[in-house]
């Protein structure tokens, strides 16, 4: 059965589905009036496989693994303008987020990108409590070299002008966060997904 | 006036003017500032989207780190994405409390408790209101008049934890602008969000969002923001934005501190304007203070 036929028809909401993706608001999710206000404001909308409005009523639909492999949720820069202007009231920045989780959780992230620089991000916060730009940079750009050769130019300006330093990976036994990201992790097998389910 | 201070990290790299800037101002208009001790990041874009635990557990470890290093003052910050995260953990947990009880169980691995009492303030929150146009009126030496400024909040400084401006049309610059004697630039792309946090993953899309807000602001002489994610998407590209729109564009962007600065008559090191990589040339009057 195609999307569309789909969206048709209504007794096919999968309210599981919406309880994984928006634990805490599944019921305002369902509330979801297909107004387009959220599409209408997202300043990525234009490049996205599958536009806010729609991915709403898939969610709703539980055609979840198709949102998830969506590129969409990859381009979704946070901007909370959908957030604060769907009349409903639903809380969509945070579900994007939400959906970024699942997405990472489950291995189908269409983005190796986002998927690299995320780990490469999280390494680093773990091992040191704070950001440190260019090891994050040069990380990212080996494993990712593509990249990389983009953003060169812009790192010899950068270095030029004192905006970033030379930081050496500072190997030796620094964990920083380490405790607390184990506990972080142990905490979830406890509770999965989310506590206030 | 007191706070405590949370810089984030890009404010000890990349953004490291922005810190200066803003110690500068606020110690010329008489505020205390005291750094928080053992801050850690906020988790940025990156940790809630990897778990919502770690996305709350991170931005609310200083929130505690806060809470026991000082009673009473507020926890300020410059950077709007630090702003955002340290918010949306506030009002999340304050809905949730059996979520907050697990974060509370998470931060005793480092012998921290959240409680819930601090109150986090953005550095602009802090100059529109807690100072406010008449305050900083009174200490500018150096009017900027005749430079023309578009004030540029980006999303999150407003976006949608923030409880001092609207969050579609904020206002909160206005004042200090015309307080220091600049003409302000209004243009539509004020609170549209310029794609900082996509320009590593996403390029294409965070440059076409930075070339619609430079190209909103065209005709003005720079360009004002109060983020240092902005800062940087705004800055840095320009070349290569220049290259997709097809016309030479070429804006400085300056810290709202570092332009309270030049009108309060502080001298341009402690500004860190030579930092920025769209060289930031003003008009010659302007320009002289130090
Ligand atoms: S703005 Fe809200 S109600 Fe309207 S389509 Fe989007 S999610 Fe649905
Ligand atoms: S938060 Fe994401 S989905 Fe919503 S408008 Fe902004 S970019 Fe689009």
């Amino acid at each position: 059965m195609s999307i569309e036929t789909e969206m048709l028809n209504l007794t096919h909401i999968d309210r599981s589905m919406l309880a994984e993706v928006s634990p805490s608001h599944w019921e305002k999710m369902l509330s979801c009036i297909q107004c387009g206000t959220c599409t209408a404001s997202c300043p990525a909308a234009h490049m996205m496989d599958i536009p806010p409005r729609r991915m709403w009523r898939m969610v709703q639909l539980g055609l979840v693994e198709k949102v998830l492999r969506s590129k969409s949720i990859w381009l979704c820069s946070a901007c909370y303008s959908c957030h604060v202007r769907c009349p409903r009231g639903i809380p969509l920045t945070e579900t994007m987020n939400r959906l970024k989780q699942l997405a990472l959780q489950r291995g189908l992230v269409s983005s190796g990108t986002s998927q690299a620089f995320y780990r490469s991000f999280a390494t680093l916060i773990r091992r040191y409590g704070r950001m440190r730009e260019m090891e994050l940079m040069a990380r990212y750009v080996l494993s990712n070299p593509l990249a990389g050769v983009r953003f060169a130019p812009l790192g010899w300006k950068m270095l030029w002008r004192g905006k970033l330093q030379v930081q050496l990976p500072r190997l030796a036994g620094q964990d920083r966060l380490g405790r607390l990201f184990d506990r972080v992790a142990e905490l979830e097998q406890q509770t999965p997904d989310s506590p206030n389910r | 006036m007191k706070y405590l201070f949370y810089p984030g990290c890009s404010q000890e790299g990349t953004a490291r003017e922005y810190r200066d800037s803003t110690l500068a101002v606020l110690q010329a208009l008489g505020a205390e500032l005291e750094e928080l001790k053992d801050w850690t990041c906020c988790g940025a874009s990156v940790a809630s989207a990897a778990s919502q635990l770690l996305g709350l557990v991170l931005p609310a470890r200083n929130l505690a780190l806060a809470e026991q290093q000082a009673n009473g003052p507020d926890l300020l910050t410059s950077c709007s994405a630090c702003y955002s995260n340290l918010r949306r953990t506030q009002t999340t947990l304050a809905d949730h409390p059996k979520l907050h009880h697990t974060v509370n169980q998470a931060l005793e691995v480092e012998q921290l408790c959240y409680r819930g009492v601090v109150r986090v303030r953005h550095l602009l929150d802090v100059l529109a209101n807690d100072f406010g146009p008449q305050v900083l009126q009174t200490r500018v030496q150096n009017p900027l008049e005749g430079l023309r400024v578009a004030p540029y909040y980006g999303c999150q400084t407003v976006r949608p934890y923030s409880r001092f401006d609207n969050p579609h049309r904020p206002r909160s610059m206005l004042g200090i602008l015309e307080a220091l004697g600049v003409q302000v630039h209004r243009h539509l792309r004020e609170a549209a969000c310029c794609g900082a946090s996509l320009l590593v993953t996403q390029p294409d899309l965070g440059l076409d969002m930075a070339a619609e807000v430079l190209a909103a602001c065209q005709g003005a002489d720079c360009i004002v923001t109060v983020c240092p994610m902005c800062h940087m998407n705004l800055d840095a590209y320009q070349d290569q934005i220049s290259h997709r729109l097809g016309q030479r564009v070429q804006i400085p962007v300056l810290y709202l501190p570092q332009l309270i600065g030049l009108a309060f008559g502080l001298p341009e090191q402690t500004l860190g304007l030579s930092r920025h990589l769209t060289p930031v040339r003003l008009p010659a009057k302007i320009a002289t203070t130090s």
